[in-house]
């Protein structure tokens, strides 16, 4: 709070001092909305949303910031309605915790000519963001195929395990089984473990008692093939298949880069992403460049070779 | 309903007779259930298939046994799933911060078990307090510290994951995937913790107290019973065995999250109840809750093995099992 007050009083001092300076680059305040930190992939959102702040503060004294975390989509309309009425913000950055209860509020801050921002999920209604970012789900699932069809050239069982039942998952799916299309890879069990490792280590199990022979799992997500990893250990199959998880969770990146066997490849969608918003959404107010459209980052293979880029071994996730 | 419980307060006798036919609905739809298993898949009685529902069983099981006891007593606890995460993240804390003081060993093991059942039962005194002397009711007492329980992991965990070091994970990995006689030790603990719940609810004058409580407060009162100690212990109790399931399932995965024991306080009640145990009090029985938590777990197993619906439908299944297994049983007692 204090540094608050005092990055405020800076502002307010260096517009005092340099009206010239203060003109060619005008103030302004951001917010940034985000779901809370429930599972591994919004505690890596949390840090990066804090850690783009931090730098962007210290970059730049003509911006403002203020960082709102919701548990439930409609704390998060509640946190909308007190950025505009009490913080007057001139930018929205927001994550929106589900689509279609989000879309109107989003909409009237959109209507008060505030530049709006989205992140990763899209609202119900086309046209009211300025700035759309977000990873690409159809081709993380692609990304995953290409590798299992590469890696298995005479086709092979897999079991695939999918995540919470919602369009994200099923894009990642249908992609995912495009790609394997016509390879003579077979996928012989899909069940649920909604990205959750307790859910997926269960699901893994029963698998390995179900089918003799499997030479492959597609986790589709890091804390799934974390289950999935131990399930395969307890039942001593490990040289039997390998995994494939997704994400970027910093002890599978670990794990690729050290050249592990069982999970040797991961598909990146990273909540870094967050960090890319409110950058781009900065640069409109320091770099007088245009920002609007839609930004769609690539979910590469993330291999050996590159694993390095992509780790960040201060996130929690 | 009233059936039920009238018929559960009669005097000793007729009760035994009644619990014998009562009792035949869990046991019926678990007999069922297997009986569909062995036909779907020859798997389903293997060795590693009935170890793995088994083991992942204990959890729960071992806190289901606690939850008898409490609403046995006429009371409830919904924050056993996040105490759960709660005391499992702190363990993980505990034992790493050890490491570099005390090197991996077993010491480091024991400090990290100690610490799982001290907060156990300090948690279990805090909700137990809250309704004894503090005089809310427990399904807003424990409530409120499921909210709680929840929300310290999220914040010890910085809303990421906690993993235990791995040098320790190697040496703790046995506590779930070793046994003796090829036993897996998670299933010899819940069998322990069953039997001694059973021979304590139904021959020791604790387990009348609890009844007698859940039955009618003021006459147990009025009958000397320390009414205030009994409910305290029972949920005391419970605490102690949510730290012992809490001991078991740290090394499954040697990590906890906010993800952790999620909906495992529904599950456990949903056991006990199946089991034959009122939900209104008065009337508990322990290896009820066992045949429920078996049911539970095998209708999962099930749909993981055979893949007869759609996985979108595996809660509707279960939903429907849970409701025909208490069908039955209160269509018994009510015949009776």
């Amino acid at each position: 709070m204090r540094t608050l007050k005092l990055m405020a009083a800076a502002t307010v001092a260096a517009l005092l001092a340099a009206p010239g300076a203060a003109n060619a680059q005008e103030s302004a305040t951001i917010g940034v909305s985000i779901p809370a930190a429930t599972h591994g992939w919004t505690g890596g959102v949390n840090y990066h949303a804090q850690h783009a702040i931090d730098r962007l503060k210290a970059a730049y004294d003509n911006l403002e910031f203020v960082l709102a975390t919701a548990g439930s989509p409609s704390e998060q309309v509640s946190d909308l309605e007190d950025m505009m009425a009490t913080r007057n913000i001139d930018a929205l950055v927001i994550l929106p915790f589900e689509s279609d209860p989000l879309t109107g509020p989003v909409k009237r801050v959109a209507d008060e000519g505030k530049f709006v921002t989205v992140v990763d999920r899209g609202l119900a209604q086309d046209g009211i963001e300025n700035l759309y970012v977000a990873g690409d789900n159809p081709g993380f699932g692609r990304v995953a195929g290409e590798y299992f069809r590469e890696r298995m050239i005479d086709g092979g069982k897999i079991v695939v395990l999918r995540g919470i039942p919602t369009t994200i998952d099923n894009e990642r799916v249908q992609a995912f089984e495009e790609a394997i299309d016509g390879s003579g890879i077979e996928i012989i069990g899909m069940e649920h473990g909604n990205w959750n490792r307790d859910d997926a280590f269960e699901v893994m199990q029963d698998f390995l008692s179900r089918f003799p022979e499997i030479d492959a799992v597609w986790a589709s997500d890091d804390d799934m093939a974390m289950g999935v990893l131990e399930a395969v250990r307890q039942a001593g199959r490990e040289g039997e298949m390998f995994i494939v998880g997704g994400a970027g969770m910093k002890q599978v990146i670990k794990g690729v880069m050290d050249g592990d066997e069982t999970i040797p490849v991961n598909v990146l969608y990273p909540p870094a992403m967050i960090g890319t918003a409110i950058e781009l959404t900065a640069l409109r107010y320091v770099g007088q460049v245009p920002v609007e459209g839609r930004y769609i980052l690539a979910s590469p293979l993330i291999t050996q070779e590159n694993a390095e880029q992509y780790y960040y071994p201060d996130s929690p996730f | 309903m009233t059936l039920a419980t009238s018929a559960a307060r009669q005097p000793s006798p007729p009760a035994r007779r009644r619990i014998n036919f009562s009792a035949l609905g869990p046991l019926l739809a678990l007999a069922l259930l297997i009986v569909i298993g062995m036909l779907l898949n020859p798997n389903f009685l293997s060795y590693g298939n009935l170890t793995n529902v088994l083991a992942r069983s204990a959890f729960i099981g071992i806190i289901a046994v606690g939850m008898t006891f409490v609403i046995t007593s006429g009371g409830l606890d919904l924050s056993v799933g996040s105490m759960a995460a709660f005391i499992a993240g702190t363990m993980i804390i505990v034992m790493n911060l050890l490491v570099p003081s005390l090197g991996a060993s077993w010491l480091v093991v024991l400090c990290g078990l100690g610490t799982g059942l001290l907060l156990g039962a300090l948690a279990g005194a805090v909700n137990g307090l809250l309704v004894t002397v503090g005089r809310i009711e427990a399904f807003i007492v424990t409530l409120g510290t499921m909210g709680i329980f929840r929300s310290l992991v999220t914040w010890l965990a910085d809303g990421g994951t906690l993993s235990l070091d791995f040098t320790v994970r190697e040496i703790y990995r046995p506590f779930y995937y070793g046994g003796i006689f090829g036993v897996a030790w998670p299933i010899i603990v819940f069998a322990i913790v069953a039997i001694i719940g059973e021979i304590v609810m139904r021959k020791t004058p604790f387990g009348r107290h609890c009844a007698a409580i859940g039955s009618n407060e003021q006459v147990a009162r009025y009958s000397a019973v320390r009414v205030d100690l009994v409910r305290l212990s029972t949920y005391v109790l419970l605490g102690v065995l949510v730290g012992i399931a809490t001991i078991m399932y740290v090394p499954r995965l040697g990590s906890a999250s906010s993800s952790t024991g999620v909906l495992w306080e529904l599950e456990a009640i949903a056991a006990v109840i199946i089991g034959g145990t009122v939900l209104k009090g008065g009337f508990g029985r322990v290896w009820g809750t066992v045949v429920g938590v078996l049911i539970l777990s095998f209708i999962g197993n099930l749909l993981n093995l055979a893949a007869l619906v759609s996985p979108y439908l595996n809660g509707a299944i279960q939903g429907v099992i849970i409701i025909l297994a208490v069908m039955l049983q209160r269509e018994r007692s009510a015949a009776k």
